[in-house]
């Protein structure tokens, strides 16, 4: 195991976490701000992925296509708040875990009807496709790379927005103390539509830019959701700033579970053993992280809510 | 001039027919057209629908009925679908799970009711085994792609492999039929995380590891993300071997140019130079708008032929199950997949075959049939079955 092994391996953990911030920012902004739990948030990274290959495949360009991807997204989520999610935000959270519940077995089915029950193509832009020698031993992909970029660039955007713009300021306002912002004459109303639009912009942006390096299939919303609901109980609900961090955490937890902990175990215990043990751990390392941070701070890294 | 008599005559005729016609042959499928195994399921209902479609909508020229309820790929729903099938439909065949679990948890009952359960996929190694019974029928065990698959590394003359499975039960023994062939040495041997995303870091261990070659036994999903992210990794260098499922027609459609070269192991391709395959292959691309069939549609018309010879070797008397599933052991029907035969735990002895990914004469991606890996080949399991 060389230096340059453990690099690529930070790296993969940076990028994958990442890759969950995007989801997880939008998730934690509307789950702290609206006090409303979406479980269709994955929902629309299903959809982002699915129109970004759609139209990225009849149009030729990528970059077109996430942008459709997101503009159309906002569409759906804008039609899933008015149907649905208005009527939720008095309610409880079991009342809006199973609404938003039923909204994603009605999207599976909705995509299955509009596209077939196959994952389709979702092609890699052609100028992105192979390999860039980051150095003269590894090899990365390009297009990992442009996601890191992409993650990097949304993470600096979301802070100058939430931490130095009006709106920003209304945001955190409604998240800290929701009536006490209404009070103050917030229209809450209006930061809440335009939080619900944020987070599914950001949803589409992930699921449009993870579609090349991942399957396009119905249920991928469902299995993105978990790693992302981890992320923001770790980074502490509501918190940008926390999802962020907890984020990186779990990509760097998850990754250095699976590239590190099967060979360690490996040199240490007998090989039936490190067999069995080492992919189990792997796997929940990133809930053993979560146990570990909620003992410390019940709230999370970051609470929103002092 | 009309007299009663004619009017009982006339009644008992009538009712002689409509008892006649309300004893068609029932078929029970459990169609597995969403869940997890939805895009498979859809396949094998196409075959379906193709065999019925063939067959006129008989069996050995019966009039046949053909049940047709999703279960979701859910092994509980799945048992419900069978109870009702065989308390209020009694069925005479059985097919349709795509998951061994499913087929797993729907055996018992339909062994103990004596129904003809011919499987449209799953080989679950517990039916081969310790758990054989004479009204299970399999289409391959689940090992033996593997097995193919690691005769063909050895024939390739691969002397380090990587090789790497989802930490489940089947993940394990897929990677176990692979190495109770394969004879060279593995450098790792890599369980990831079920419905796992991302794969950069087992990519990384691939590459440092530097194999001849990787065989990956990564259904649905999983597959298409390793494949694109190891492609796009810059791993295109050392090949790629897989069992059948993970480079089939679907996978195909979704993974695009990656999959170019991609080795694969199957009991069936579409490109088999034989009258039936070739009658089934043109008929279902007529059918299915040009779209090449996978080996789940090809199995589930086969099981729907199975059902139809035998029906036709009882002589229609169907009363006798005993004696169905005596016919359903020597097939009589030109499967699609060529000659074969039931061994004793009524799994086929059959061939395997090697296929690459290469792009057809339009210029889509496709198998292509490279050659024969196993003549005649069987399971490991046959030797636990009393039968």
């Amino acid at each position: 195991m060389d230096a340059i092994f453990i690099f690529e391996q930070l790296l993969n953990g940076l990028g994958y976490g990442l890759m969950l911030f995007l989801l997880a920012a939008g998730l934690t902004l509307v789950f702290g701000i609206m006090d409303t739990m979406n479980l269709a948030h994955g929902s629309l990274y299903m959809a982002g992925a699915y129109i970004a290959a759609k139209v990225h495949e009849s149009s030729g360009s990528f970059l077109g296509a996430v942008l459709v991807a997101i503009v159309a997204t906002i569409l759906i989520a804008a039609l899933i708040e008015w149907l649905v999610v208005r009527r939720l935000y008095s309610r409880d959270h079991l009342a809006q875990v199973l609404a938003t519940f039923g909204v994603i077995l009605i999207a599976d089915d909705l995509v299955k009807a509009i596209w077939g029950p196959s994952p389709i193509m979702a092609p890699t832009p052609a100028a992105l496709t192979g390999p860039v020698q980051l150095l003269a031993e590894l090899p990365y992909p390009a297009y990992r790379l442009v996601l890191l970029g992409v993650g990097l660039a949304v993470a600096l955007g979301l802070y100058l927005l939430v931490n130095h713009t009006r709106m920003g300021m209304l945001v955190r306002a409604g998240a800290s103390n929701r009536s006490m912002a209404e009070f103050m004459g917030v229209r809450v109303g209006r930061v809440f539509s335009f939080v619900f639009a944020l987070g599914a912009a950001l949803a589409a942006l992930a699921g449009a830019l993870m579609g090349p390096i991942g399957a396009v299939q119905i249920g991928m919303g469902e299995a993105i959701l978990i790693p992302a609901l981890v992320v923001i109980v770790i980074g502490g609900i509501g918190s940008v700033r926390g999802a962020f961090v907890a984020a990186l955490l779990v990509g760097l937890v998850d990754t250095a579970g699976r590239a590190f902990l099967p060979p360690m175990l490996r040199a240490v215990l007998p090989p039936s053993l490190a067999a069995d043990l080492g992919p189990a751990l792997a796997g929940i390392a990133m809930y053993v992280l979560m146990a570990a941070v909620l003992t410390l701070k019940p709230a999370g890294l970051f609470p929103a809510r002092a | 001039m009309f007299k009663p008599k004619h009017a009982v005559l006339a009644a008992v005729l009538c009712s002689a027919l409509v008892a006649q016609a309300a004893d068609p042959v029932k078929v029970g499928i459990a169609l597995d057209i969403s869940g997890p195994f939805a895009a498979a399921g859809a396949e094998a209902r196409d075959g379906f629908d193709l065999a019925i479609e063939t067959l006129g909508g008989k069996l050995g020229g019966q009039p046949a009925e053909f049940l047709k309820t999703d279960f979701a790929g859910n092994p509980e729903q799945a048992n419900q679908l069978v109870t009702r099938y065989l308390q209020r439909d009694k069925i005479d065949f059985f097919t349709g799970p795509i998951a061994s679990n499913s087929a797993l948890a729907v055996g018992p009952a339909l062994f103990a009711a004596k129904v003809p359960f011919i499987s449209s996929n799953p080989g679950p190694s517990q039916f081969a085994g310790k758990q054989c019974n004479p009204f299970f029928f399999g289409q391959y065990q689940n090992d033996t792609y593997d097995e193919a698959a690691g005769k063909f590394a050895n024939e390739k003359g691969y002397k380090n492999m990587v090789i790497i499975a989802p930490n489940y039960p089947a993940g394990k023994d897929h990677l176990n039929g692979f190495k109770r062939i394969y004879s060279g040495a593995l450098k790792d041997e890599i369980y990831t995380k079920v419905g796992q995303i991302d794969y950069a870091a087992e990519i990384a261990q691939i590459r440092a590891a530097k194999p001849d070659a990787v065989f990956f036994f990564l259904p649905g999903g999983m597959g298409i993300n390793f494949i694109k992210q190891y492609i796009g990794g810059g791993l295109k260098e050392i090949p790629l071997v897989a069992p059948g499922f993970s480079a089939d027609q679907d996978v195909i459609q979704a993974v695009g140019e990656p999959m170019l070269g991609l080795y694969n192991t199957a009991h069936w391709t579409h490109d088999l130079p034989l009258p039936a395959n070739t009658a089934f292959v043109s008929a279902f691309r007529k059918k299915y708008d040009g779209r090449y069939p996978t080996v789940y549609a090809a199995m589930a018309y086969d099981a729907i032929m199975a059902m139809d010879a035998a029906v036709r070797d009882v002589g229609g008397k169907l009363d006798d199950r005993a004696a169905v599933a005596k016919a359903l052991a020597k097939p009589s029907f030109k499967s699609v997949r060529g000659e074969f035969s039931y061994g004793a735990n009524n799994y086929p002895v059959q061939n395997y075959y090697l296929r690459v990914v290469e792009k057809d004469a339009e210029g889509k991606l496709t198998n292509k049939l490279v050659g024969t890996v196993m003549e005649k080949h069987q399971d490991a399991y046959v030797g636990e079955c009393a039968l």
